[in-house]
């Protein structure tokens, strides 16, 4: 461990807030992008399968897109949505430049983690809502969202666990952050010790957020 | 509020849940619809109450034609809809109180309002300690009660309930109806009870329309129905009919009348043979005044009971108790 020099040390931090500022901002973006997306394919859906507003053709088209982005190798999304990234932050490399395809990647993710989490609200309860005379709005806001977010807290929960696997990656293409620190040092000049304490931090990230995400479900969960 | 439904239909796929259905649900009664499970009951409660629309068929409120109204009016109609159900459908993000702030949140009612008024619905259901309750503490009985302080938020002019005590035990679904019963009364209701149970059309209803298959096979007055059921259908369903609880005593025995009587004649089955009671008729001037009967099982024979009163001359009274006895039939007196 006696690589480990302050400097070294002072890298491995600088990554981590790397790291905390690419998943924080691109759950940010991939909620805004996925959260209406989800809301979306779930009221659209037919009413069988708890649409309260169903329109099969978008229902469709919408879902066929989420389903490409999902099964796109993030590597390649990554180097296609390089011109998009450099179109909107001005920059192809860097950490910046990693959240619109880490965004973008997530968002179809969370769209989808929706959609499933506003199907398993009690269609009966939902019956109750509109036979109280709600609108198709406050339906989604008054009683989906709420009724589901002890599921969309998990939801968001995994979302955020993914993200920093998917930054780690995005490293490797020069996004920065602990995933990159890990590849330069660790792998390319034979530094296994600093690709251990990367790793390690990553991990200790990763438990972290779930430890959150859990208690804040559990905390709800018992209120209800 | 009066309803009058013409010849609905409405199909699903090759299934016809209702199948032309006319019905006049008259005002400010308790207006019972019976059916087996599938027979299309809650079908058709989706259909009066807005849900969905007829295949083809007219809804009436009063004078009003509501099936065919545009979305936006439906949905201001339903806002004088009162609804509850068999799983309650309460919210489980809400408390108990939130609950019934609902209907009112969405009918733009101000903050204050609200507040008094889940507090008025709340001592009106008997519930007044559970406003901050989650829903998951409440017990099936409590839950109802808030389903229906929730349907009443709005003051609606009609309370539909789709099996609203099928979930519950008999003791608790005798108080939901006393307090169906005692609000409709209160609040001039027009109450639609979907059920399958007959206990519920006897403890609680009016009028009842009987559903099978999607139709209307029989309706009428409760009293008419049960005295002189006209279908098989009917006729099934009162002989699953267990006896009304309120009158049974602990021995078994069903009383049918409120004058007190004054004997009460045991007969056991290995030990009465003949026809004791046409007997001494004929043979004493007197008569038997009969208010109640049982049968129970003692041990691995039958013991039969009959609460009465003999009436007659005070010496045939006292030899025809005297004849019974003899008989092997267990006499007790009340004392006056
Ligand atoms: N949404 C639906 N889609 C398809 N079939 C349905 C639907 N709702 C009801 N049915 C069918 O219609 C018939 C009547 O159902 P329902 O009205 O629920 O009966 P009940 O409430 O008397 O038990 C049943 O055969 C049921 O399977
Ligand atoms: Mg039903």
């Amino acid at each position: 461990m006696k690589g480990l020099t302050p400097a070294i040390w002072k890298l491995i931090g600088q990554s981590t807030l790397q790291t905390l500022e690419m998943v924080s901002l691109s759950t940010l973006f991939s909620v805004l992008l996925g959260l209406p997306l989800g809301i979306l394919l779930c009221i659209t859906s037919p009413a069988s399968q708890g649409g309260i507003r169903p329109k099969p053709v978008l229902n469709e088209i919408l879902s066929r897109i989420v389903n490409i982005l999902r099964s796109f190798p993030f590597i390649i999304l990554i180097i296609v949505l390089f011109p998009l990234s450099r179109l909107i932050v001005g920059t192809a490399i860097g950490t910046k430049s990693t959240i619109v395809p880490l965004s973008i990647a997530a968002a179809p993710f969370v769209a989808r983690i929706v959609e499933t989490s506003l199907k398993e609200v009690d269609p009966g309860v939902i019956q109750a809502a509109r036979t109280m005379g709600s609108t198709n709005s406050q339906i989604v806001f008054k009683v989906l969202l709420p009724e589901a977010l002890p599921s969309l807290i998990s939801g968001l929960t995994l979302t955020i666990i993914n993200l920093i696997g998917y930054s780690a990656m995005a490293g490797a293409v020069g996004g920065g952050g602990l995933g990159d620190l890990a590849i330069r040092y660790g792998y390319q000049r034979f530094r296994p010790e600093v690709m251990a304490v990367a790793v390690i931090v990553i991990l200790v990230l990763v438990e972290v957020i779930q430890f959150i995400g859990n208690k804040i479900s559990a905390h709800m969960m018992a209120k209800r | 509020m009066q309803i009058t439904l013409k010849n609905l239909m409405r199909n699903y796929e090759n299934v016809h849940a209702v199948q032309d259905v006319s019905l006049s649900i008259p005002e400010n009664r308790i207006f019972g619809i019976i059916g087996l499970s599938g027979a299309g009951k809650s079908t058709l409660v989706r259909l009066v109450s807005l849900l969905e629309k007829p295949d083809s068929g007219e809804v009436w409120y009063d004078d009003m034609r509501v099936d065919n109204l545009p979305e936006k009016e439906i949905i201001q109609r339903r806002r004088h809809i009162g609804m509850i159900f068999q799983n309650f459908n309460l919210f489980s993000s809400r408390t108990a109180g939130q609950n019934i702030a609902y209907p009112m949140e969405i009918c733009k009612y101000q903050k204050d309002e609200i507040k008094s008024r889940v507090r008025e619905l709340l001592e009106l259901v008997g519930l007044s300690d559970r406003e901050n309750a989650p829903i998951s503490t409440l017990s099936g009985g409590q839950k109802q009660r808030i389903a229906i302080a929730r349907a009443l938020a709005c003051k609606p002019d009609i309370l539909f309930c789709d099996e609203a005590t099928s979930a519950l035990d008999p003791k608790t679904t005798q108080s939901i109806l006393s307090l169906i019963k005692d609000i409709q009364r209160k609040m001039n209701l027009t109450v639609v009870m979907i059920t399958h149970q007959m206990e519920v059309v006897r403890d609680a209803c009016d009028y009842v329309a009987v559903l099978s298959e999607g139709k209307v096979v029989e309706q009428g007055t409760v009293k008419d129905i049960f005295a002189q059921p006209k279908t098989n259908v009917t006729k099934e369903f009162l002989s699953h009919l267990t006896t009304n609880t309120a009158n049974v005593r602990d021995d078994g025995v069903v009383i049918w009348s409120d004058v007190p009587a004054r004997y009460t004649l045991r007969f056991l089955n290995d030990r009465v043979e003949t026809p004791v009671i046409s007997d001494i008729i004929r043979e004493f001037d007197v008569v038997f005044n009969i208010s109640g009967a049982g049968i129970q099982k003692v041990g691995d024979t039958k013991m039969g009971t009959m609460v009465c009163d003999i009436s007659g001359p005070e010496e045939a009274v006292k030899a025809a108790l005297e004849a019974i006895k003899e008989r092997g039939v267990i006499v007790e007196e009340v004392q006056a």
